[in-house]
């Protein structure tokens, strides 16, 4: 009955959005909406949901932590929402980089998508069976779309192209991993095992081997691609820069956790399959290309909202990393996934934030946050600290377990690497975060120090207090289902 | 299963993606494309082992009618509207296409010998033909710069996903219809509307003019301000 709820209201919601005339009745319907499935999130807490249509929707641990990463965050964007969609206006904007006039897509479409998107990422995180969570995968790509285009210029456009055009290869080729992981549980004619993972894992002595192999790559490469693991990653950068904040913030807190979700089912069921091993090679190749990479580009890069997605890559290689060593390295991955989901969004709003006073996305123009816009500049290095894997905050404790996980299995080599490629993204960030929270604000670029908006600063908050108290204390409920989790994929 | 006609589809279906590589005009492409979904569309009833069912002939139906005719349709609109009749100057010429394309049919040879056969009677085709049209569908999407060439790439791609699901997983309920369904949406409606967007914001469709964005100063100004103050002079 939950889950029917969580995946059903959103979607009602998004109907009436579309139709709704009234904007300010749509931003409340919005957060409404937002506090209602966050609620309703909150009640699996205390109350195991029942799985629905013959269990092919139940709730398993991975998939609770990734609904409520979900359903917090999305809280948090809805809040950031109304403040953005007071300031973005109906009517003609002039571009702040190239000074052209576009308009924006009409607001019922922003609305009505992003809680489209909501209902079907609830829909991936209880999907238990391999082709309904594929069907709400390529669900949100479709929702998101129209959410990077909400700017109507060539630069949004061209971003959406990418998107569309790379995310769609990477699902389309998950769609044959699909196909290939049916095939493999044909069980040669003698009564198919259906695609749900709970039966997949039980008789997984019965999957043929070669074809789950090849089921294993294709969804791989395919849920990698909407994870934005290098080198599928290219639509990233272009699509986090272009498009707004929250969009950015949802893309990379919520639904790079909902690929990586779909990745964790199939090496669960190859774990079962006695496959484990199969998988570790791949994983941990692309984590360190996306970790390296990843680093390679953040030491160039002029463009702090581009800097933050190709942050992103690299922490999309750090999950897959940990995944990818087994162990207690898939309790770090876990914990990972929730930190990264705190720490990204929180740095894209304040983005948003400095991107509205100091109306430039580079680098070097963008001076003394700390003096113009002293929350969000607090804000700003905080979560640059987070980010870069610094104590107290939780994503030092997960990178942490990661590394001792590679170290107690003896991988030396991988984990030199690991900690080089964590240390040349600490490089580069770290440059380009202080040169632009501290120094001398230009006060013809910056304008004068002022008190920001509470609806602008209170999202990003909302985030950093979970942030700054999972790296302290793990709640025992929490440490619970972190555990769980990585047990159900054969770690510790 | 009638299996020399099963063949015989995906020898026409290896024969159809070598027309796609090597042709520049739209509407050769989008004819054979056209033409690949009806040959797709047939395929279902032939799987039918003991006779066909009503599932059989709606998804035959309903393929033939999306693929073979609903999506040609829409694309030849797109391409009208576009006002472009052929692809000028792809990135790798149509004779290196048809290469790089037999390269690709060895590689999927290749790979339909490894893996194993799960059914006794399943057609030694179904697994290098489909691979096939998948590669070529990504090459295609890879290779040329029109979007709409892209699309047309995309369907292709989908179509060799779609021959590998009816011929291979059909035994999974819906798997294979809602598979064609949504991938489709996505290829036609989607970025049917994204290529309408760009024709007009462009006056035209060649995704080379979407390169604005990138790491370097080179392909956008070092600093925005500096774009910024062209235009206000200008």
């Amino acid at each position: 009955m939950i889950l029917s709820l969580l995946i059903c209201i959103p979607f009602a919601s998004a109907a009436v959005a579309f139709l709704n005339r009234n904007g300010s009745l749509r931003r409340l319907q919005l957060l409404l909406t937002a506090a209602v499935h966050f609620t309703l999130t909150l009640s699996t807490w205390f109350h195991q949901p029942a799985p629905v249509l013959g269990g092919w929707f139940a709730l398993d641990a991975p998939g609770r932590l990734v609904l409520n990463v979900i359903s917090g965050l999305f809280l948090t964007c809805a809040l950031y929402s109304i403040a953005y969609l007071r300031r973005e206006i109906p009517g003609k904007h002039r571009d702040m980089e190239e000074g052209m006039w576009f308009a924006n897509a009409p607001e019922a479409i922003f609305v009505g998508c992003l809680l489209f998107v909501l209902s079907a990422m609830t829909l991936v995180s209880c999907s238990q069976s391999f082709g309904m969570m594929w069907v709400a995968m390529e669900g949100t790509t479709l929702g998101m779309a129209p959410l990077i285009y909400f700017h109507r210029h060539h630069r949004s456009l061209e971003a959406v192209w990418k998107y569309l055009l790379i995310c769609s290869v990477g699902i389309a080729l998950a769609l044959l991993g699909n196909f290939l992981l049916a095939v493999s549980a044909a069980n040669h004619g003698h009564g198919a095992i259906p695609l749900v993972l709970g039966d997949l894992v039980e008789k997984a002595g019965l999957l043929d081997v070669p074809w789950l192999k090849a089921a294993f790559i294709f969804l791989l490469v395919g849920y990698g691609t909407k994870m934005g693991l290098a080198p599928m990653h290219t639509w990233k950068p272009d699509v986090y820069s272009e498009g707004p904040a929250v969009v950015a913030a949802l893309l990379s807190g919520a639904l790079t956790n909902c690929a990586f979700l779909g990745i964790l089912r199939i090496q669960r069921v190859c774990t079962a399959a006695g496959l484990q091993e199969f998988g570790q090679g791949p994983l941990i190749l692309l984590g360190l290309l996306s970790m390296f990479l990843a680093g390679v580009f953040i030491l160039g890069q002029s463009d702090y909202k581009r800097m933050l997605a190709y942050s992103s890559v690299e922490h999309m290689g750090i999950l897959v990393f940990g995944l990818g060593l087994g162990g207690a390295g898939i309790f770090g991955a876990m914990l990972h996934a929730l930190n990264n989901a705190l720490a990204k969004p929180m740095l894209f709003f304040v983005a948003g934030n400095i991107r509205e006073a100091y109306k430039t996305k580079s680098t070097l123009l963008v001076k003394g946050i700390v003096h113009v816009l002293p929350v969000s500049g607090f804000l700003w290095v905080a979560g640059f600290l987070a980010s870069t894997g610094f104590p107290p905050f939780g994503l030092f404790l997960s990178e942490f377990t990661i590394l001792r996980a590679a170290l107690d299995s003896h991988h030396g080599i991988l984990a030199a690497l690991f900690l080089a490629f964590l240390l040349l993204s600490f490089v580069g960030m770290t440059t380009n975060s202080l040169r632009m929270a501290l120094g001398k604000a230009d006060p013809e670029i910056a304008g004068a120090p002022r008190r920001e908006a509470w609806l602008s600063i209170l999202p990003p908050l909302l985030l950093f207090v979970p942030l700054l108290v999972f790296g302290l204390y793990l709640p025992s409920g929490l440490q619970a289902l972190l555990h769980a989790a990585a047990e159900s994929l054969g770690g510790k | 299963m009638h299996s020399a006609s099963f063949d015989f589809i995906f020898v026409l279906l290896l024969l159809s993606d070598l027309a796609l590589l090597g042709s520049s005009r739209f509407t050769i492409l989008i004819r054979t494309v056209s033409a690949q979904g009806v040959l797709l569309g047939l395929l279902p009833l032939m799987t039918g082992e003991d006779g066909n069912t009503f599932r059989h002939y709606a998804l035959a139906a309903g393929v033939i009618a999306l693929k073979g005719v609903a999506f040609p349709f829409l694309l030849n609109r797109a391409r009208r509207q576009a006002g472009v009749s052929r692809e000028i100057q792809p990135l790798v010429g149509f004779s290196l296409s048809l290469l790089v394309g037999i390269l690709a049919l060895a590689f999927s040879i290749w790979m339909g010998f490894k893996l194993p056969r799960p059914m006794a009677g399943t057609s030694h085709l179904v697994v290098p033909m489909s691979l096939f049209t998948l590669f070529s569908g990504l090459f295609l999407i890879v290779a040329r710069h029109k979007a709409l060439t892209q699309v047309i790439g995309y369907l292709t791609m989908e179509n060799g996903i779609y021959a590998f699901g009816v011929a291979m997983a059909y035994q999974e309920p819906l798997l294979v219809e809602l598979g064609v369904m949504l991938d489709v949406f996505v290829g036609v409606f989607v970025m049917g509307i994204a290529i309408f967007h760009i024709n007009r914001e462009f006056d035209h469709i060649d995704t080379r003019q979407l390169s604005k964005l990138g790491d370097w100063p080179q392909s956008a100004p070092a600093s925005p301000e500096d774009g910024f103050m062209e235009k206000e002079m200008l």
